[in-house]
């Protein structure tokens, strides 16, 4: 008998499982409250990416999933003409993590470019840096704007196997999380988180995944601590036009005392500019005409102004005596495309700072993506850092899965922070020290770095290293 | 709060641990077995009909509690389960709930549930015993028939019983994989914890009996009912192994299972396992551990032997302190596990 039933429960098509689990659950539940296995936080490409990579996995198969998303529903995402000035650059793991539930198959269907060079170079001496894979077939990254990677990763979560509870226009109005907050002492002490929708509706959920950006309310509610500071940075980004149509498939990245600027390609006549600069230049920026924003950029990549003439003289020595060691080691410096025109409106500015959380788990909280760490978008890596954390948690709750321990236990959360801190805090602290390292002009260190520059691009070993590192 | 193995609701009811809920087996459906939970004595009876009789005084009284003396009840016999379910239905107030003894378990809980508490080492173990389990009963499946295992719920289907289930570290995993677990203890307040923090997770909740016994109660009405008996760090507690592993293993059905982790009888197992886990790391409360009741796998392996049992598999277990993780090794001078399957 038991048996029959069990198997006609297993029958049951997923909505009336959920019907006949809300009659057979206890009367302790309320009307309004609701039962989940994991609710995420923020329906952004990190957070959506990570309902996605649950819904297509075997093990949640019968697991309830919610995703809570501030916006409205902006239906199938259709491709505008005009590219839009918020772009990302994918590593080839975040494009394997976006291909194992068919959202990168749906990029390439809409538009990305690849990326198969990068040259970094100095505007205080002649030094300078080229990245490429061997025989630049495979591409270093993809410039992919981000309303297509959003687009691609809402339209396979609406195919999902196992529906995900997509709940538009509904953000969390505060989070009773159990042992830290003070209302969980008072209250039910109900061992599972409680997400407050307001109007008296909840959800109890097993695991929350806090995936809501830099500002996280899950981050504050779970009172974890971060590490912070304003660079005094803004980054000024828009969408230009090239002068003639080329191969484009460089990233071009110039270290002006100011901050980088980096020219990154869309396609063979756009490319995207993302140029940090100090908060009253990016003022003045936005408000030049297109005519003279044009002219500031093209500057920007030629000018010799900054040149520091015994940086200069010591990379030359230094890059002949490489010449006499090693023969046509290094790679040769080549010349960024001219930009003629800009995007009308493309123009816009936000400020920057560096903020990583000291832990990313509680018991039964998670933080994904910018709500754990932001850095300076110097080499592109933040959302790849966050597609990260989708990749890794979605492993580690599989094994919690199999092993039939309870999705937020502390136990394999733990172990998520770990493998996930030991993989962001060098990068977090890399990118930080290259942004420090580049925002002056004081000699001794502009000599330093220029012949530190030098010596890595001549060493291909260690340049494929930390490509290896970058993109995996 | 108990589910009924029968009608699969949920019942309410503090003095009786039983799956089919009273209802059904007033109406007739499912077998019957009734524990008192506090005298852990057996109330037998010999036929459904005076079973029906017994529970029909029982019920007058709740009934009449609630409703007022004067509704009769003696059409119940006939009437249908869901009639039923509303005549049992009462004020939270009325019930043998006693709120201080729940707050009181419920706080001994989350000592048990601390996975960085007293019995972390516990918690951490699952990482290598429910894998054990699983792939042991999984493999069994998949050699007997060709059906496909679903990944959320590999062990939906088997019958385990838990022995010395103590708070329900182990019985809540197995039971969230999908098994039938009945988590046996003779500590009344251990089964009280269990129960205690089950109740939160309604699915679990499911598949989950505990019942305050001893395998020797069980072996009269239980006999070769289980797919697997799981007795994990029990049998170093235990007075009479040879007595209790036969126990536990008259439960098993021919073709089942038995697991069995415990901690071998060697100069070093007393050295890590009395001398450095209880008094100098403190891994389990001092006390926890005696010596002279540890015992050696070929031992354990002669009594299953004995029993009709094959060892299937006998590894070594080693504990890193430092990483807090349980890890297989080979030699089984320390701690080990042994999965034994009763012959057909």
């Amino acid at each position: 008998m038991a048996m029959s039933l069990s198997l006609l429960f297993r029958r049951c098509c997923p909505k009336n499982r959920q019907a006949l689990h809300r009659l057979f659950s206890t009367a302790s539940t309320s009307e309004s409250s609701d039962d989940a296995d994991i609710v995420i936080s923020g329906g952004g490409m990190v957070g959506a990416s990570m309902a996605c990579a649950l819904a297509y996995s075997d093990s949640f198969a019968d697991k309830r999933i919610v995703l809570l998303e501030a916006a409205p529903d902006r239906g199938d995402f259709h491709l505008p003409k005009r590219y839009s000035n918020r772009t990302c650059a994918l590593s080839p793991s975040t494009a394997g993590l976006l291909s194992s539930f068919g959202a990168w198959e749906e990029i390439e269907m809409m538009r990305s470019q690849p990326v198969r060079r990068m040259q970094v170079w100095d505007s205080c001496s002649d030094s300078m840096i080229a990245f490429s894979q061997e025989d630049m077939t495979e591409p270093l990254a993809w410039i992919v704007e981000n309303d297509v990677i959003l687009g691609a990763i809402m339209r396979r979560l609406r195919q999902a196997p196992n529906p995900v509870d997509i709940r538009f226009e509904t953000s969390a109005k505060s989070f009773v999380i159990p042992h830290v907050s003070e209302s969980w002492e008072e209250k039910s002490k109900h061992p599972w988180v409680k997400v407050e929708l307001g109007g008296e509706k909840s959800i109890y959920t097993r695991l929350l995944v806090g995936a809501d950006g830099s500002k996280s309310a899950v981050r504050a509610a779970a009172k974890l601590h971060t590490v912070k500071w304003n660079y005094e940075q803004t980054a000024v980004v828009a969408t230009l036009r090239l002068a003639e149509a080329i191969d484009n498939n460089v990233a071009w990245q110039r270290f002006l005392p100011t901050g980088p600027i980096a020219l990154l390609p869309l396609s063979e006549e756009f490319s995207s500019l993302v140029w940090t600069t100090t908060p009253e230049d990016a003022k003045h920026l936005l408000k030049l005409p297109e005519e003279s924003f044009v002219d500031a950029v093209n500057d920007a990549y030629w000018h010799e102004r900054d040149k520091n003439a015994l940086a200069d003289k010591a990379v030359d020595g230094f890059s002949q005596l490489l010449n006499n060691i090693m023969p046509g080691g290094t790679a040769m410096k080549q010349l960024p495309p001219t930009v003629t025109g800009v995007e009308e409106k493309s123009r816009a500015a936000f400020p920057l700072e560096l903020m990583h959380a000291s832990h990313y788990v509680r018991p039964r909280v998670a933080l994904i993506g910018d709500a754990a760490h932001r850095l300076h978008p110097l080499a592109g890596q933040g959302v790849n850092l966050g597609f990260g954390d989708v990749e890794c948690l979605t492993r580690i709750l599989e094994q919690a899965v199999a092993g039939g321990s309870d999705l937020g236990s502390l136990n394999h959360l733990l172990t998520y922070e770990t493998k996930r801190q030991r993989h962001n805090l060098p990068v977090v602290a890399t990118i930080d020290g290259l942004q420090r390292l580049y925002s002056t002009d004081f000699t001794p260190l502009v000599v330093a770095r220029s012949l530190g520059l030098t010596a890595v691009n001549s060493l291909t070993m260690f340049k494929n290293l930390i490509i290896q590192r970058a993109t995996a | 709060m108990f589910v009924c193995r029968t009608c699969r609701q949920t019942v309410q009811s503090a003095t009786y641990v039983q799956w089919p809920s009273r209802a059904c087996v007033t109406a007739g459906r499912g077998s019957f077995e009734q524990r008192r939970g506090v005298h852990n004595t057996r109330v037998q009876c010999q036929s459904l009909r005076t079973r029906l009789v017994v529970l029909q005084n029982k019920t007058n009284l709740d009934v009449s509690l609630t409703k007022g003396a004067g509704i009769s009840t003696s059409s119940s016999l006939q009437g249908s389960a869901e009639e039923n379910d509303q005549k049992f239905q009462r004020p939270m107030a009325q019930t043998t709930i006693d709120e201080e003894e729940v707050k009181k378990f419920s706080n001994l809980a989350e000592l048990w549930w601390d996975e960085a508490g007293e019995f972390e080492a516990l918690h951490s173990m699952n990482e290598l015993r429910v894998p054990l389990i699983r792939d042991a009963l999984v493999n069994q499946r998949q050699q007997e028939s060709e059906g496909t295992v679903r990944p959320s719920l590999p062990l939906e289907g088997f019958q385990i019983l838990d022995v010395g289930s103590g708070g329900g570290i182990l019985s809540e995993p197995l039971a969230r994989l999908g098994a039938l677990v009945v988590g046996v203890d003779a500590s009344e307040e251990n089964i009280k914890i269990a129960q205690a923090h089950v109740m939160h997770d309604p699915k679990v909740a499911r598949n989950i009996k505990y019942i305050q016994a001893t395998v020797e109660d069980l072996v009269g009405t239980e006999a070769e009912k289980f797919d697997a008996v799981v007795t994990s760090e029990v049998v170093e507690h235990v007075a009479d192994v040879p007595t209790f592993v036969t126990a536990c293993c008259q439960l098993v059905k021919p073709g089942g299972s038995i697991f069995l982790t415990t901690l071998n009888k060697t100069y070093l197992s007393y050295a890590l396992g009395v001398v450095v886990a209880e008094n100098l790391l403190r891994l389990v409360s001092p006390g926890t551990h005696d010596w002279n009741k540890f015992i050696s796998p070929q031992d354990l392996q002669y009594i299953l032997d004995q029993n009709d049992f094959s060892t299937r598999l006998l590894h070594g277990m080693m504990y890193n302190p430092l990483m807090k993780r349980w890890s297989w090794i080979k030699n089984t001078s320390v701690n080990y596990a042994i999965h034994a399957v009763k012959a057909t």
